[in-house]
């Protein structure tokens, strides 16, 4: 019975073009957030799938920090305009400013302002009911419990106690004037899964993710890119082979030290790693239950 | 690419659920199998790649680390407890897991059930020290509700029990017991020790008397490709694809059956019938699709097709219908109310409907009815009849797990308040001919290469043999007399001068299904060609006599709606169990008490009594000339003999 089984990536690819098309179907202004990153790189192969051969029907919003790496600039604008997905940037108007920036203010603050503010802000002006994000069960353990439609209250937060149950592929859309919810057809993929998918998909990515040899700093055994915007300190700098898992703000996104410059030996490296993903994520590490207070805020 | 890589993308996955509170062992046993098949990636690299390393990876015994596992909220934290659904993932190389990992308390059985709306399997984790407690018995009969058709019963701590067969003997019979009372077609039990290790991964040299497999590899191994149904056409229209004026495509996912490029298909519910023009996908057209594949049909014909229609083979309809009972879970705050309204919504399609009335409450712990019950509370059971505005189209929960399922929702706050799971209350002669389709499909080609006039008709054959076809399906515990009345009543047959055949089970498995085993799987397919056996003597004019345990309704209501309906009679032959034990001379019984024998009906698995047989024979009082006498009667009377 071989013929009639789907393999689990491509199982996990139908439940999200299921996901997509009841979005779309029965909310009116969806959105897809794009950051750049592997996961949204999926996301937006999975939402052309859903709608093929039609035009995906709904836009994607980039939202700036202003501290994001150089080349997820480049790469946003060659990868979508290649693609046709509408696609505009968001950047919170009070961030500049305040010269918001996670070294004279805190990183909460930081994030705060550019990533939840510019969020909230940009979702709110407009007037988008759902969006799409890359949000994963696995990569964390407040995500483990998140639902595939994760409601928002009327000011876009979150609680977790009040979550509504979803059974089977029956997903409740119904809701109030003024609440919103964000939808994550990636719940169910664990980070081996994006990468696997993105290999047999040959979906291109930014370079940041593949092993090279790159101008570092080490900072509280965070190892950060000698970008201006890290403002590293004179002799500070020094070449290290090494790759991003997951890809962020300039300041706050440590890489690992890794040879993988290929795809298969990017997988076979997860295959084997111990540590979690977000690991490299600096604002993860803050406060107990940091990333469960951000999503409380509004943020993913 | 590296084999590995290669080989990890290939694998398929199963969705399992756990439940249990925090001292049962439950994080332990998780966190071994997250860690240990991490370990084995790491072995399986190391050796494919001829590394040499001193570092011993993820050896049993290991220290595993719990922090992975800590309760995800803070909420939780503050209060110690697990409110809600986790979902938790590893991979081996042949399989990815999905663990819907769902508190154990009593209150908190709708997530028990949420987690177990997706899940092909249950592992239910027993104390060894404790034995079967109500949490167990309410987790396998809340999975068994849902539909789950694979339940692995581990029996955990065993090392706190000395490794003890006897205690995993006593509890596997307790559960056994128990299990019968419920829909639970194959089960299986491990001992184990988690924080050790035992018979997680690995086979435990600490309990030489388990003959079968560890945890692990069962999970890797349970065949759930036939839980699926690839027979009933269902495919609710979500999304119309509308690019240009020249393309009108109907997105949705395929829920059961297959559907196949230039099928004949029928639009629900206009009725309307037309053809699969083609099938299209991202990455171009293909020429069928099955569960649970996404795509996007055109159809021959401008129809008015919108999202909530649903697409079906015009020979396997669903049932069109306003009104339906079902089985519900009550997930509100607020009581159910009968007479209330709410909103429902049943695959791509949301109605009002109105609860008519509250048949009964379930007790989750003794399974007991409470026929009085005026309402159903949160983590309440209950069936309950409900009517909708406008019809939906629908099947039986356990046929298919889409179309028999839905979610009510609150109309004020749009809260989801109740799962439920559509019950069949036609009698089962009515159902749809599920199967006439899939012969369609299979033979198709095959019968349009004979022309109608070369057949022989079957009134044809019946005038000649004075007898119409029939199969007597013979169901019953093994060793229960039912090969010895099957023979009685052919011989009888024969000396009045009719034409008929018995397939029996020992016959048959030793010939055409000899490289079967008896796992629900085996069974199934070793069932499905019994039918195909039994329809073609049918066809041929003869009287089947098919003397088979064939443990389960779901299963004998296949070989029903296989045969056809309307030859197909069903006989449960009765004899006690302890009867069928004493004469046992193949030994089953005593095999299967020994734990040398899995999936024995009565006793290590389930055996389900017919609802509606046409007779019920007790060969152990009557004898089994007598019981062949009341089968000849049966057919008289029903006139499928010539007097």
């Amino acid at each position: 019975m071989n013929r009639y089984r789907l393999s689990h990536l491509r199982e996990l690819e139908a439940e999200a073009i299921h996901i997509f098309r009841e979005v779309a179907a029965e909310f009116e202004r969806p959105l897809l957030l794009y950051s750049v990153g592997k996961d949204s790189s999926v996301l937006i192969r999975l939402a052309r799938k859903a709608f093929a051969p039609g035009k995906v029907p709904f836009p994607a919003m980039f939202v700036d920090t202003t501290f994001k790496f150089p080349e997820m600039y480049t790469h946003r604008d060659d990868f979508l305009s290649s693609i046709g997905i509408e696609c505009f940037t968001y950047s919170n108007p009070e961030g500049k400013p305040l010269d918001m920036n996670p070294f004279d203010f805190s990183r909460q603050q930081c994030c705060g302002i550019w990533k939840t503010g510019g969020l909230l802000k940009g979702l709110t002006e407009h007037g988008v009911d759902a969006a799409f994000g890359g949000a994963r069960r696995e990569e964390e353990k407040s995500r483990a419990k998140e639902r595939i439609y994760s409601f928002r209250d009327t000011q876009g937060q979150w609680d977790p106690k009040n979550q509504r149950p979803e059974l089977w592929n029956l997903y409740n859309g119904r809701r109030n004037p003024g609440e919103t919810i964000r939808v994550f057809p990636l719940s169910n993929w664990t980070e081996l899964d994006v990468w696997q998918y993105i290999h047999l998909e040959e979906i291109p990515i930014v370079d940041l993710y593949y092993a090279r040899e790159r101008d570092m700093v080490e900072r509280n055994g965070l190892l950060l890119p000698a970008d201006p915007r890290v403002r590293p300190a004179e002799g500070e700098v020094k070449k290290v082979m090494c790759r991003f898992r997951s890809i962020g703000c300039v300041p706050c996104t440590g890489a690992i030290r890794s040879a993988a410059d290929t795809l298969p030996k990017i997988i076979e490296e997860l295959m084997v790693e111990r540590v979690s993903e977000r690991a490299t994520r600096a604002i993860d590490h803050d406060q107990e239950g940091s990333m469960e207070l951000k999503k409380r805020e509004g943020y993913f | 690419m590296t084999r590995l890589v290669d080989q990890h993308q290939r694998a398929n996955t199963l969705r399992f659920s756990t439940c249990g509170s925090v001292d049962d062992g439950k994080s332990t046993l998780i966190g071994r199998l997250l860690h240990d098949c991490k370990a084995a990636f790491q072995d399986q690299l190391a050796a494919a790649k001829r590394l040499t390393t001193n570092e011993s990876v993820g050896a049993a015994g290991e220290e595993i680390d719990f922090s992975l596992l800590t309760d995800g909220l803070a909420a939780e934290r503050e209060q110690g407890i697990t409110i809600d659904v986790a979902y938790r993932y590893f991979s081996t190389p042949r399989r990815k897991f999905i663990i819907a990992d769902t508190p154990g308390h009593e209150q908190y059985t709708r997530n028990m059930a949420t987690g177990a709306s997706t899940a092909n399997l249950a592992l239910v984790l027993i104390d060894a020290r404790k034995g079967v407690l109500t949490q167990t018995r309410r987790h396998a009969f809340i999975s068994s509700l849902l539909g789950i058709r694979h339940c692995v019963v581990c029996v955990n701590k065993m090392d706190l029990v000395d490794y003890s067969q006897e205690v995993f003997d006593g509890i596997v019979r307790e559960f056994s017991d128990f299990a019968t009372r419920l829909s639970v077609p194959d089960l299986e039990f491990v001992p184990l020790s988690a924080l050790k290790g035992d018979n997680v991964v690995d086979p435990s040299a600490r309990m030489p008397w388990y003959q079968g497999k560890p945890l692990l590899r069962l999970l890797e191994d349970v065949h759930t490709a036939s839980d699926r149904n690839l027979i009933d056409l269902r495919y609710a229209v979500q999304y119309v694809i509308r690019p240009d004026l020249d393309y009108r495509g109907y997105a949705g996912s395929v829920a059961s059956g297959i559907v196949r490029k230039g099928d004949e298909v029928m639009v629900l519910p206009s009725r309307k019938k037309t053809r699969v023009a083609r099938i299209d996908t991202f990455d171009g057209e293909i020429e069928e699709a099955f569960p649970p594949m996404a795509v996007t049909l055109c159809l021959e014909d401008e129809l008015d097709v919108s999202r909530g229609d649903m697409l079906v083979h015009p020979r396997n309809q669903p049932h069109v219908t306003r009104h339906f009972e079902a089985m519900v879970v009550w997930l509100g705050e607020q009581k159910l109310r009968v007479g209330g309204n709410y909103w429902l919504k049943h695959t791509t399609q949301s109605v009002r409907v109105k609860i008519e009335s509250l048949r009964y409450v379930v007790d989750v712990n003794t399974l007991s009815r409470d026929r009085e019950a005026e309402h159903l509370e949160l983590n309440g059971i209950g069936r309950v009849v409900i009517s909708a505005v406008r019809p939906l189209y629908v099947d039986a929960y356990r046929d298919n797990r889409s179309t028999g399922s839905f979610v009510l929702i609150d109309q004020l706050s749009n809260a989801t308040l109740g799962a439920g799971m559509l019950i069949e209350r036609q009698p089962e002669q009515e159902l749809p001919s599920a199967i006439a389709e899939w012969h369609d499909a299979a033979g198709a080609s095959a019968m349009g290469l004979i022309p109608d006039y070369e057949r022989v008709e079957t009134e044809e054959r019946a005038a000649q043999l004075g007898q119409l076809p029939v199969t007597l399906w013979l169901t019953g515990l093994p060793a229960s007399g039912k090969r010895e009345v099957a023979h009685a009543l052919d011989r009888l047959l024969f000396e009045a001068g009719f034409l008929s055949s018995v397939l029996d089970g020992r016959a048959v498995r030793g010939g055409l299904s000899h490289d079967l085993g008896f796992s629900p799987g085996d069974r199934a397919e070793h069932l499905r060609r019994v039918s195909t056996v039994a329809k073609t003597l049918n066809d041929a004019g003869l009287i089947t006599i098919a003397s088979f345990v064939s443990p389960t309704r779901v299963i004998r209501a296949r070989a029903r709606e296989q045969i056809g309906a309307e030859r197909f009679v069903e006989v449960h032959v009765a004899s006690p169990l302890e009867w069928c034990e004493a004469r046992d001379r193949a030994e089953t019984y005593s095999r299967a008490r020994s734990g040398e024998l899995l999936h024995v009906p009565g006793v290590n698995a389930p055996y389900e009594e017919p609802r509606t047989p046409a007779i019920v024979l007790r060969p152990d009082e009557t004898g089994f000339e007598a019981a062949a006498e009341a089968l000849m009667k049966v057919l008289r009377e029903r006139g499928y003999l010539s007097s």
